[in-house]
């Protein structure tokens, strides 16, 4: 097998309070290979966001990363100085955020921020990386672009800033991109856009992309294979049609039960009891253990690792093939 | 855009006609002027021929509206107590407090905002922390007290600084420097400093606020998963997002640095107009009085007016808003 571009080995973050360390991150492992779309779900809390600032070396303070590994292409990249990580940021991993309104600095226009981005990380000239940026923006589909290189932020709408910040993104060709719920802000029809043209740069490129959204539209749409978080951990990640049709995970089921259909008849959308605990009440054992109507006494002791399951694996001790399939 | 300017200029000039009123009235409720100018033995006939010869016979709106014109002109009256047009003395003094006005701003600007810079980026260094107690004492410190400090410290006990005065000066044309001789620019250090410290705590105050506040924005955020480097994310990006307030502030208080220069002039001796003004309100030398109202407000109307400009000049989006207006 090619070495993943993407590869996170048990890893955990902390974010230190005065009181105690609470754990955002517990322990999660995966690998994105070349070419290939990751979609990371779960509610808002479950770690989703924060995996994909610890992969750029982003986490703000008081947050750190407490133990795993993080490679890119080979490379760790966790301990890295700053220095380092930052030629990586922006050169080898792009990043996508959520708002496109206040991602971009207002007071230049937008061709100079692609310029500066693509100068820090690549040796060309003023004249060159301009002409870059005209290329980029074309190909990010932004018309005109010749002429609207010289435009600030705000002459944009939202989903054509979200195009900007995406041809920003990929400047420096990097080998992964990281988008943090790209079209969470931007309205449906725009969605559908973004959506295509993340997926069409990660085909022509080759590049792997860790999309992080709550929208399993999105990632029934996109992507190659899903990762569903919950409470800082893994709990199911497969193939996105396998774990889509047949979600094995407890919690997987009931998020998939969630989803409206244009076709369902009127029956009322399943709905998972109580909420995500918060960091600093995740229950011993299984973090989702109180909400969970299979939970037998081994779910409230220990933790559940990962079993793989056909081309699934499920963090959940209903499957431990040691025990009887009773629930299952 | 030119809209915009010419709407903000006929603004400007309805503030100047409402202070011209103000000043007027000065004249008006303060006694009779030809009283004041004449001796106690001129006789009643000879009154009324000045009081005709300065058209102060008239009625109230001709005489405003003939006030209002000299005004424009510069020309506003004879000081009593010199017995000169008080537009030459205010030309003769201008020089005096412009340059140390300017002085004392380009002072507080640029340590203001290195301070500001600084105490934002590495906020819990001894040295961030020794500003921001500099600062405390320079916004409760009252002005004169800081003066007198300095001229105990550096004139009474060092001798290194002259206590009073602007030293040698050189005329250029009708304008007055004492930046291009030795005593001039030794006897600017102390008032500079004692003008400009308390402006020089406000934007340092203003830059470490506003710093802290961009530095946490998502353009900051992406600018840093751009791996753009530090130096251009802090001197480029935040620095520049933080610089439309501080232009404001320093903008406006330009004017109250002038305003506030009566004081410094007064610790100092500087001739000034400041100290004219102090010494015009002993002698209660009206026109000198009115016509320093008159300059004052002037600065503050055109100052308001550059800023407003030259906010349009730093935010893209201000320009956006201004031609395209709602």
């Amino acid at each position: 097998m090619t070495q993943p571009v993407l590869s996170l080995r048990n890893l955990q973050v902390e974010f230190k309070t005065r009181r105690e360390r609470l754990r955002a991150i517990d322990g999660i492992s995966f690998d994105i290979a070349k070419g290939e779309v990751l979609g990371v779900v779960g509610e808002s809390g479950a770690g989703k966001s924060v995996t994909g600032s610890a992969v750029v070396g982003l986490i703000d303070p008081p947050g750190r990363i407490a133990g795993g590994e993080i490679h890119l292409s080979g490379l760790r990249i966790d301990n890295l100085p700053p220095e380092e990580m930052r030629k990586i940021r922006g050169k080898r991993i792009g990043m996508i955020f959520q708002d496109p309104l206040t991602s971009l600095n207002p007071l230049y226009r937008i061709g100079d921020q692609i310029v500066e981005t693509i100068r820090t990380h690549i040796g060309m000239s003023e004249q060159a990386a301009r002409k870059r940026a005209i290329d980029l923006l074309a190909e990010v589909g932004i018309p005109a672009p010749e002429k609207r290189i010289d435009g600030y932020p705000h002459e944009f709408s939202g989903g054509m800033r979200q195009r900007v910040v995406i041809a920003l993104a990929i400047c420096a060709e990097p080998e992964l991109i990281i988008a943090d719920e790209p079209t969470t802000a931007l309205d449906v029809s725009v969605q559908a856009q973004i959506i295509a043209l993340i997926k069409r740069l990660g085909r022509d490129h080759g590049t792997a992309v860790m999309l992080v959204t709550h929208d399993m539209g999105v990632i029934a749409e996109t992507c190659d294979r899903v990762a569903v978080m919950y409470s800082g951990r893994i709990a199911e990640i497969g193939p996105v049609q396998d774990v889509i049709r047949n979600p094995l995970h407890p919690y997987a089921k009931g998020l998939m039960g969630a989803i409206p259909t244009l076709t369902g008849e009127d029956l009322r959308l399943v709905q998972i009891p109580g909420s995500m605990p918060r960091l600093s009440a995740i229950p011993p054992g299984c973090p989702f253990n109180p909400r969970c109507a299979f939970a037998f006494e081994r779910c409230r002791v220990e933790r559940p690792e990962p079993i793989q399951r056909g081309a699934q694996a499920v963090a959940c001790h209903l499957y431990d093939s040691s025990l009887k399939e009773s629930a299952a | 855009m030119l809209a915009f300017t010419l709407r903000r200029m006929i603004q400007a000039i309805g503030v100047m006609l409402a202070v011209g009123i103000i000043a007027f009235a000065m004249f008006r409720f303060a006694g009779d002027p030809v009283n004041q100018m004449v001796s106690i033995d001129t006789s009643a006939a000879e009154r009324a021929a000045i009081r005709k010869s300065l058209g102060l016979d008239d009625p109230i709106i001709v005489e405003f509206a003939h006030y209002f014109a000299n005004a424009a002109q510069f020309k506003f009256g004879v000081s009593y107590q010199f017995r000169l047009p008080v537009a030459d003395l205010l030309k003769e003094r201008m020089p005096a407090t412009l340059e140390l006005a300017t002085c004392a701003t380009i002072l507080a600007m640029v340590f203001g905002i290195l301070m500001g810079v600084y105490s934002a980026l590495r906020r819990d260094t001894l040295l961030a922390k020794a500003f921001q107690a500099i600062s405390l004492i320079g916004i409760s410190l009252p002005t004169f007290l800081i003066g007198i400090l300095l001229i105990y410290l550096f004139s009474v006990t060092l001798g290194w600084l002259p206590s009073f005065g602007r030293g040698e000066v050189v005329k250029i044309g009708w304008w007055s420097t004492g930046l291009l001789t030795l005593s001039g620019l030794k006897a600017l250090i102390m008032p500079s400093i004692t003008l400009g410290l308390f402006q020089m705590t406000l934007i340092m105050r203003l830059v470490r606020a506003e710093m802290l506040e961009v530095l946490r924005t998502d353009y900051i955020r992406f600018a840093r998963a751009r791996g753009l480097t530090t130096r251009a994310i802090h001197f480029g990006h935040a620095l520049k997002n933080t610089l439309v307030p501080v232009i404001t502030v320093t903008g406006l208080q330009f004017g109250s640095v002038i305003a506030f220069a009566i004081i410094t002039e007064t610790v100092f001796q500087w001739p000034g107009m400041g100290l004219l003004f102090v010494q015009a309100v002993q002698n209660v030398d009206i026109p000198i009085m009115a016509a320093y109202l008159l300059m004052v407000s002037l600065i503050f109307v055109t100052i308001n007016l550059v800023v407003d400009i030259l906010y349009t000049v730093v935010d893209p989006r201000l320009r956006a808003t201004i031609s395209r207006p709602a």
